[in-house]
């Protein structure tokens, strides 16, 4: 008995001791799929390096970095001024790629739906609450939809995809704009069901006949979700889509890269624009350097370069060439 | 007056097997969902697994051949911990509720707290722990899991170690210090060393409640998609990776989430019924041979 | 046996033979005081370490007491983190109807199976199915919420819900759509999951009745059902009474099975079918990630209203079954 407990504690501290570097990592579960992919890829590169990422929503990666409990944050909401303010230095928000925000939904019998702004408003609102509304059926051609109560899926945590998606509808609906507003958790009225997560919306959609949620493209696609086309700015309805989100940081002028880059481009001008696309952002301390963040810079040096060649077979797209060359510049 | 005892008799009658129809009816109606949950669980579960949820750890979204084996080993870590902690403390806190100051304050005290122990929610354990470990040491770590477990098995062990100890006449004890021992001596080198099975199976019973549990190990060990051995960095955990799994959309989690619920029944239910076996060995043993002399009349073949 | 310790021992003196065989050279009186005085600092340490605990709890939400005062709490239906509001009455709601339910199906059913396990089964089928209900105790509550999603809600959905519907869907109780997971599918598993707690409970005090009673009982001409009824259930109510209270105390606190079926929907519905939150879920789904320090404050406060129920209703059953142990002792 006491060799046993002898060789378990010289085990246990030998454990303790590890020669590969750990950095810990905390946010937005909308880049979870690319990220993954990255971290996995960097691991090959530098074998020593461990990236330990959680995808526990954007509010929760922002308040985790403020905290100190992580050595980077990941957000899609680019933080507000009260949050810089409670952060012990000056936070850089680095876009990675941008993404879509697509609506998803599962319904038997129909594999296309087309939406704008204000009907979608109204079906996350509460105010359409059958899928054969006329509002509806008016946009889809006079199509044959069943009528079916419309089941709303939404986020339960401090999501930055909550943030993106109620930043286009606010835009879209001044009545949206006023009675629910923008933010990463929101007061959604009527029925809906919240869950956990990206992975958790569409865990519910695909579990639920006559669902519809808000969902990043990738994860609709990787579960053989159908998702709406919308009508944009320009009158045209665009799925989303690579070219979709591209099309909208397309116009984007060279200062606004020199700037604070905490933007906005939901419901951005264009033909080929898919109206509810983001940035998503990493969350880089600005303070002394430490092994960790030192790993983390240079992983970005990598993602930034070698890694936007990945983002399109997750459908992410890479972030415009000229704002990749301003980022590698502001990192160091 | 023979006419209306009759037409009461039947009534009593109807209402004796309407009564039993109904007791039967519950039984079913409980026993078949439960039943179906233990099936299904076993069959999902059973065919989830392969060489790779066994060997491997979690591959990117996406990418199958993924394993559990971080969480396997993670659960073992966590509840080794926990029970390092509360086992020894539990049994001595055991023995002294059963030996000493019967009625002091501070054995009454010490009885209401474990009592309150065993009816906190695991979730408010959970919170506990984070508040101890988890924000000094400013990130999640398996200490705290391993802490939060910890207060789950203490008053399991507390109880049973006192029940088991009670149960021990008193004349042994007299015997033992008639023969000129210190009181210590005879609790710890003889009373405790007899009741050894007892105490083993309550130690065991705890350990398995710790090995299943969720909530405590939420927001303290966290989780990890890596394999980590270190106790302040976040751990991956059987019930955790499960639950993440689970509510996640992809497939191939979902799958892997019905193997680990397989591997947590096995792990759980095995220590449970094997240490129930153990204190009843004669039962257990005849219950068989019960059974088996009632199959062999039936034998066709 | 007090007596023996008391007495003036005559081996008093550190012999170096004898039964001193640790030969620790101090007299055994000295010995056993240092044992004594080791476990009391043990209990002590514990008892401490749970105060401490509390007390951490309770400062750790004292933000949200200072922000909302704790009645108006607990009374205002409110959640809304984004702007930092909180209020908790949906939760507390949340909280009783899912038990409050989930013990009206389950009691009866308990005591039924606690009935037939113990009456009208051949002694050794009644105690083999007794084992198994035992183990459905033992199943972690995740793999309920596994099945939960991917069996019951479906079921719900696509079954019990039409059939409530058509029977008794003039109700409010079933108003409005049902997405399978909600307030009604997360009553049913912690049904099913306080069964085995309410029936072992039932079934030990419905052992105590001695057989001389049952065949009173059946000698006076009672059908079974009467001799049940009589024999059985009328004496025993306290204890089943204890057996249903510690249910409840355990549906109360259940958290990862509902956690997983509940919808985690922040506002009151009358619906069963509506999705909902209990206190437990809510902290189990937002503590990790929560934004503020005003929003762990709150979930802290609602952690302290479940510890404080949770440790009301235990009491109660506990002193109601010893009351029955009191009154019944074998």
């Amino acid at each position: 008995m006491k060799h046993l407990l002898i060789i378990a504690a010289s085990i246990f501290f030998a454990t303790q001791a590890s020669a590969i570097t750990k950095v810990n990592g905390a946010g937005a579960s909308f880049p979870y799929p690319i990220y993954s992919k990255w971290f996995s890829e960097y691991k090959k590169v530098k074998t020593d390096v461990q990236f330990n990422y959680q995808a526990i929503g954007s509010g929760g990666g922002i308040r985790q970095l403020i905290k100190q409990t992580v050595d980077f944050g990941a957000s899609d909401a680019p933080m507000k001024e009260k949050d810089m303010k409670k952060a012990a230095w000056p936070v850089l928000h680095v876009p990675t790629v941008m993404g879509a925000v697509s609506i998803a939904f599962n319904l038997d019998g129909v594999k296309a739906l087309k939406f704008d702004g204000p009907t979608l408003a109204k079906v996350f609102m509460g105010e359409i609450t059958k899928w054969n509304d006329p509002a509806i059926v008016a946009l889809n051609n006079g199509a044959k939809l069943p009528n079916k109560d419309i089941l709303v899926v939404r986020r339960s945590d401090g999501s930055g995809t909550t943030s993106i998606f109620s930043d286009y509808l606010s835009t879209v609906s001044p009545s949206f704009e006023k009675n629910i507003g923008r933010g990463k958790a929101l007061k959604w009225p009527g029925v809906t069901v919240g869950a956990k997560g990206n992975d958790g919306v569409t865990g519910v959609i695909k579990q639920t006949k006559g669902a519809i949620g808000y969902v990043e493209l990738a994860y609709a696609i990787k579960n053989d979700l159908p998702t709406a086309e919308l009508k944009n700015k320009n009158g045209k309805y665009v799925a989303p889509s690579i070219k979709g989100v591209s099309a909208s940081a397309a116009k984007l002028k060279d200062d606004v890269y020199n700037g604070d880059l905490r933007i906005s481009i939901v419901d951005q001008e264009g033909d080929d624009v898919y109206p509810i696309s983001a940035f998503t952002y990493i969350l880089l301390p600005q303070t002394k350097e430490t092994t960790q963040l030192k790993e983390v810079k240079s992983f970005l040096n990598w993602a930034l370069t070698k890694g936007q060649a990945m983002a399109g077979d997750l459908h992410y797209a890479p972030l415009p060439i000229k704002l990749s060359e301003i980022l590698l510049k502001k990192i160091k | 007056m023979m006419i209306e005892t009759t037409n009461y008799y039947r009534w009593r009658k109807f209402k004796n097997r309407f009564f039993q129809f109904l007791l039967i009816l519950s039984a079913i109606a409980v026993l078949t969902p439960i039943f179906l949950i233990v099936q299904y669980t076993f069959v999902k579960g059973a065919s989830s697994l392969n060489f790779d949820f066994f060997t491997n750890l979690p591959k990117p979204v996406g990418e199958s051949g993924g394993g559990m084996r971080h969480a396997i080993i993670g659960t073992l870590y966590l509840v080794a911990i926990g029970a390092a902690i509360a086992v020894p403390l539990g049994i001595m806190s055991g023995i002294y509720l059963a030996e000493f100051d019967k009625k002091s304050a501070l054995s009454r005290i010490l009885s209401f707290s474990i009592d309150l122990l065993t009816g906190v929610p695991s979730i408010i354990v959970g919170i506990f722990a984070y508040i101890l470990l988890v924000v000094p040491l400013k990130s999640f770590n398996a200490l705290a899991g391993g802490v939060a477990l910890s207060i789950i098995i203490l008053p399991i062990v507390t109880r049973s170690t006192e029940e088991i100890l009670k149960l021990v006449p008193d004349h042994i004890r007299e015997a033992g210090l008639a023969l000129g021992l210190p009181r210590w001596k005879v609790i710890f080198m003889i009373i405790v060393p007899g009741s050894f099975k007892g105490i083993f199976t309550g130690v065991m019973l705890a350990i398995s409640r710790a090995a299943g549990e969720t909530a405590p190990l939420l927001f303290t060990a966290f989780g990890n998609m890596y394999m980590s051995y270190r106790i302040d960095q976040p751990m991956a955990s059987l019930p955790v990776q499960i639950y993440n799994y689970a509510i996640s959309p992809f497939e191939d989690w979902q799958r892997q989430a019905w193997g680990g619920a397989f591997v947590l029944i096995i792990i759980v239910l095995g220590i449970n019924l094997t240490s129930r076996a153990i204190i009843n060995r004669n039962e257990f043993v005849n219950f068989f041979i019960e059974l088996n002399k009632k199959f062999k009349g039936k034998k066709v073949k | 046996m007090e007596q023996a310790l008391n007495q003036k021992s005559v081996n008093n003196s550190p012999a170096p033979e004898g039964p001193d065989s640790l030969h620790l050279g101090i007299p055994f009186k000295l010995q056993d005081k240092i044992n004594v005085w080791v476990l009391r600092t043990l209990a002590f340490a514990i008892i401490t370490m749970l105060a401490t605990l509390v007390v951490l709890l309770f400062k750790q939400s004292g933000e949200a007491v200072k922000e909302f005062g704790l009645w108006n709490f607990i009374s205002t239906d409110n959640w809304n983190p984004v702007e930092d509001e909180f209020g908790g009455l949906s939760f507390l709601y949340g909280t009783a109807v899912s038990s409050i339910l989930a013990l009206a199906i389950a009691a009866p059913v308990s005591v039924a199976i606690a009935l037939f396990l113990n009456e009208m089964l051949p002694a050794w089928l009644g105690k083999f199915l007794g084992l198994f209900v035992e183990m459905i105790a033992a199943i972690p509550s995740i793999v309920f919420g596994l099945w939960g999603i991917y069996y019951l809600a479906p079921f719900v959905k696509e079954t019990l819900t039409p059939l409530l519907k058509s029977t008794l869907g003039f109700l409010p109780l079933f108003q409005g759509p049902s997405f399978g997971i909600g307030m009604l599918t997360a009553s049913l598993i912690l049904a099913i999951m306080i069964v085995p707690t309410i029936t072992s409970i039932c079934r030990e005090v419905f052992k105590t009745i001695p057989g001389h009673q049952k065949e009173a009982a059946l000698a006076l001409g009672a059908t079974r059902f009467e001799m049940i009824k009589l024999a059985i259930l009328s004496p025993s109510f306290s204890g089943i009474m204890g057996g249903v209270v510690l249910g409840f105390g355990r549906a109360l606190g259940e958290t990862m099975a509902v956690a997983m079926v509940i919808g985690n929907s922040t506002s009151i519905s009358s619906s069963l079918l509506a999705p909902a939150s209990t206190m437990a879920s809510v902290i189990a789904n937002e503590y990790a990630e929560a934004d503020s320090d005003l929003h762990v404050a709150a979930l802290c406060l609602v952690g302290i209203f479940l510890f404080v129920i949770t440790l009301i209703i235990n009491f109660a059953a506990r002193s109601i079954v010893w009351h029955f142990n009191r009154k019944h002792a074998r």
